[in-house]
């Protein structure tokens, strides 16, 4: 084994040294020593990585957490309000039963993972970290591996019907200086169906691991919003695994936030599957910075399948966004249908996008197609609404709004995708100027 | 179908006999295969400093050439092989090979053909380089003053480099005429030093990457062209690259420098003998574009891919960059990438003068074992610059043929656009066709677009033209051909014909 760079070694022992393993770690033990090893190994990422090219692993490789103020959101309804959900309370990463429903639901098992991880057996065990195991080829995740070998709490949900509702994990942050490190697992099994949503930021730097393995003809639909901090680092991994027909739908809201790596990793195993990814996000570098950074790797090692990315981000007042996608189609994954496409609105000269669109091919009968724009707001679009009598502030809002619905469509509830237009709506209002 | 089959098939009623020559003539795996037995002049193996003050002793070079050389060979010495590629290959042992090799036969000047070393003509025969070029390259005294064979032919002057050397430059005279400097690179740092101390490694610098560090310690030779101020230069001009010796790498080195005004077309055509051993070409070349001019690059890269298993080829490590330093500046590459066992190769340009334009039009085309790794960049630093990328990757066989490009717009380009389109086919199972784009926008007012498609021959098509009597082959190649149009609608008449040709040849036994 190659030895690694000192400052990443030194990195790496520092980040280690400020961690503790969990006491009862029972069925989770091993799963948690390899990911170690796997950190160990691979060390955490450093500026000179491709894969962290544009996006600076400083602030999430610190040991000390940079602070972020809590921010108080209650302006507006709570995110996701009105929709019938079994809700979970996390506060800076520690549950709250009180705020709690009760974890019964018809079609489901939930149970939390600090709480059951002291048995000898769990049916999350042939999840937990094998998802993100088989992530880490060819490109290595290190705060994966972390999150694996560190996670204090997180939810484990097994779909074996249809979901009588959505589950809702509410994050709520509290603290600045908190920094959360939670893993959830959802096992659909066959022909089951489940909806989870996400809430809010999970504390001032969180990193974030969700494992979803999808049996066949199951589905699993999952819907994030990250809150409105400004100043709250994110770093989340979202795993999926796809059996035979079935079906994964994966949506994320970013508002705001001085730092986003949001990764999701898409496996195809069963044929005839879809997976769809998408994602809006938003910044203002004037109230606060605003980095974010969408990383997609979808392989399909299946006959059949069909892989859709869409994501869009508004940039204003020199924030920054990234789009790493990529398709790996394996040799014999024949009939794949891939698509992909990232899109970016400068609103004025500060503002960067960087993105790096990929395909990677070992089979002949596929369709696979990526495109990318970057681009100001159309001066044509923007004279025919204010021709119109529109006001020049109303009009940019509208033609913003109307460019990042094309990700809410993505959603398959349309009373979600409702809720989170209003979002938007809102922020573009708070940030008329 | 195999060679045989094409030559005993009965001609089928209807078929002219044009069709069955050229038939003929493009059967046979690779066309350019064989080898010219000459008496050559080593230098012993491998790479140390002596060898390096050893290349340019022979060239007669100037102390300021040696240092030049000495101070590229230390840093390359400290550097790593790049290891970023989607290229497999096992490592190169840099001392095996010879770093410089020159026809025995080029130490004093023939004075007429009857003199020159037969064998070298018939090197550039087999090239299908016109006779009264070949006296020149033969570096037959007073060759030029000779009448041409043919009265209104189109003239396209041509420098040959055999293996380490430069052998001959035509049309010298008429180019000096019309103040175009178009000779060997060793020729024009004795000749024009003023010009290449201030051109040289300014657009490529000597630490640049680990290639083009080798390349500028042992470069040996390659072209020189001086376009000077308001000229258009009168003829296209060409280099005829070859890799005759064995275990020869060839590093040749092309500066070209459109002053204010001018225009030229260059082209550049690559061929090297069968071998069983892998050998090593690591080029550089430069462009500098000042005000308003405009340069065209085509290249028909042809350099023996290896065998059907993967056996041999040429190891292609290039470096490739314009500089458009002038405003509304132009530069056009080219490229048809249908040879080599490996190929590392990005032709990029740096958009620096305001309204400059960038231009890159590839096929890249690879069968059996061949790996490709190619694309450009496009710098955007000027204001109003603009870009094109057209890139067409077909794979075949056990090939893998990646696009790899990057897309930058600084801050103070305004005003800016980019439109990239890259398209890959895939013909057969056991092959893969990759892209990775990189994409940087950091101002509002510009306009990046990236489109990529990867797909396979399509049925309907195939049926179509099949059922109009073609066989299989046939059909593909025309198909491939029409997916390519529009870079082969890019390059100069002669090179579009024989890229045509070489589309349907490369592809030669990637079906059935």
């Amino acid at each position: 084994m190659m030895a690694l760079p000192q400052a990443k070694q030194d990195a790496t022992e520092a980040r280690l040294a400020a961690l503790t393993l969990p006491v009862q770690d029972g069925w989770t033990r091993a799963a948690r020593a390899d990911a170690l090893a796997r950190l160990t190994k691979s060390g955490l990422p450093g500026p000179r990585d491709e894969y962290w090219r544009w996006t600076r692993p400083a602030e999430l490789n610190a040991v000390d957490v940079p602070g972020a103020a809590p921010m108080d959101e209650s302006d507006e309804a709570p995110i996701f309000d009105g929709i019938d959900a079994l809700s979970l309370v996390f506060r800076d990463g520690v549950f709250d039963a009180e705020a709690s429903d009760d974890l019964t639901l018809e079609g489901v098992e939930i149970s939390r993972l600090s709480e059951v991880q002291g048995a000898d057996i769990h049916w999350a065990r042939e999840v937990y970290g094998a998802l993100e195991l088989r992530g880490q080829d060819p490109v290595v995740r290190p705060f994966a591996a972390l999150n694996t070998a560190f996670a204090s709490d997180g939810v484990l949900i097994r779909a074996t019907g249809k979901a009588a509702k959505p589950i809702c994990i509410r994050y709520v942050h509290e603290k600045s200086d908190s920094d959360p490190i939670l893993h959830h697992v959802v096992k659909v099994e066959e022909g089951a169906e489940v909806t989870l949503l996400e809430a809010g930021a999970p504390g001032a730097r969180f990193n974030t691991v969700l494992e979803a393995d999808i049996a066949d003809r199951g589905t699993f639909h999952h819907v994030r919003a990250q809150g409105r901090n400004r100043d709250r680092r994110a770093n989340t991994h979202t795993f999926a695994r796809l059996g035979e027909e079935s079906v994964c739908k994966s949506f994320t809201l970013s508002l705001n936030g001085a730092l986003t790596r949001n990764e999701h990793i898409i496996e195809f195993t069963g044929d005839d599957a879809a997976a769809h990814v998408a994602g809006a996000a938003i910044g203002d570098g004037k109230v606060a910075k605003f980095h974010h950074d969408d990383t997609v790797f979808v392989t399909h090692d299946a006959v059949n399948c069909e892989s859709r990315q869409v994501f869009k981000k508004v940039l204003k007042n020199g924030a920054l966004g990234v789009f790493q996608g990529k398709i790996l189609v394996k040799a014999g994954a024949q009939k794949t249908d891939g698509y992909q496409i990232s899109q970016s609105l400068l609103l004025d000269g500060d503002s960067q996008f960087l993105a790096k669109p990929e395909l990677e091919i070992y089979a002949d009968d596929v369709a696979c197609s990526h495109g990318s724009t970057t681009g100001s707001i159309d001066e044509e679009m923007l004279f025919y609404l204010k021709a119109r009598g529109v006001p020049h502030a109303r009009a940019m809002d509208l033609l913003v709004l109307a460019f990042l619905a094309e990700t809410l469509a993505e959603i398959e509830e349309d009373a979600i995708a409702e809720s989170l237009r209003t979002r938007l709506e809102n922020w573009l209002e708070r940030h008329a100027d | 179908m195999d060679d045989q089959t094409v030559m005993d098939q009965d001609v089928k009623e209807g078929v002219d006999q044009e069709t069955v020559d050229a038939v003929k003539q493009l059967s046979g795996a690779y066309k350019h295969g064989w080898n010219t037995e000459i008496e050559m002049d080593f230098a012993p193996k491998g790479l140390t400093e002596d060898i390096v003050r050893l290349i340019s002793e022979r060239n007669s070079e100037p102390e300021w050439m040696l240092e030049f050389r000495l101070d590229a060979f230390r840093r390359w010495q400290k550097m790593d092989e790049p290891d970023w590629s989607m290229l497999r290959y096992a490592p190169v042992d840099y001392q095996e090979q010879y770093y410089y090799a020159k026809p025995s036969s080029m130490k004093e000047k023939p004075k007429s053909l009857d003199e020159v070393d037969p064998k070298l003509l018939e090197t550039y025969k087999k090239l299908g380089i016109p006779l009264k070029e070949q006296m020149i390259l033969a570096g037959v005294e007073g060759a030029e003053g000779a009448p041409a064979d043919a009265k209104g032919e189109r003239k396209v002057a041509v420098d040959a480099v055999f293996d380490s050397v430069s052998v001959g430059t035509t049309f010298k005279k008429e180019l000096a005429q019309a103040g175009v400097i178009f000779c060997s690179i060793s020729e024009a740092v004795q000749e024009h030093p003023e010009l290449v101390k201030k051109y040289l490694a300014s657009v490529v610098p000597v630490q640049d990457n680990y290639f083009a560090t080798l390349n500028a310690a042992v470069f040996s030779d390659g072209s020189f062209v001086y376009v000077p101020k308001g000229t258009r230069c009168p003829m296209e001009l060409s280099t005829y690259f070859r890799i005759n010796a064995e275990n020869t790498g060839q590093f040749e080195r092309t500066l070209i420098i459109a002053d204010e005004g001018a225009y030229v077309s260059y082209l550049e055509g690559c061929t090297a003998p069968m071998r069983e051993t892998n050998q090593l070409h690591a080029a550089v070349v430069e462009i500098v574009a000042l005000d308003d001019a405009e340069v065209k690059y085509s290249t028909v890269q042809n350099w023996y891919p290896g065998d059907e298993n993967g056996k041999g080829g040429i190891y292609n490590f290039v470096t490739k960059r314009a500089d458009c330093r002038g405003d509304r500046s132009k530069v056009s590459w080219t490229q048809v990438e249908t040879g080599s066992a490996l190929t590392w190769k990005y032709p990029s340009c740096i958009l620096r003068g305001d309204d400059s334009q960038g231009e890159f039009y590839s096929i890249a085309i690879t069968n059996n074992w061949q790996q490709a790794d190619t694309g450009t960049k496009m710098i955007h630093l000027g204001k109003n610059t603009r870009s094109r990328i057209v890139s067409k990757g077909i794979s075949a066989g056990h090939a893998q043929n990646t696009y790899r490009g990057l897309v930058s717009m600084h801050p103070k380009a305004k005003n800016s656009r980019n439109y990239t389109q890259c398209d890959s086919l895939l013909i057969g199972d056991k092959c893969g066709a990759h892209t990775v784009p990189y994409i940087e926008v950091k101002n509002n007012s510009s306009r990046v677009e990236h489109e990529a498609t990867t797909s396979k021959v399509d049925d309907d098509q195939m049926f179509y033209c099949q059922q109009r009597g073609m066989d299989e082959e046939e059909a593909v190649a025309l198909i491939v051909n029409g997916f390519c149009k529009e870079v082969l609608q890019a390059l100069p008449m002669e090179f579009a014909m024989e890229a045509q040709q070489l589309v349907a040849i490369s592809l030669e036994g990637s079906v059935g």
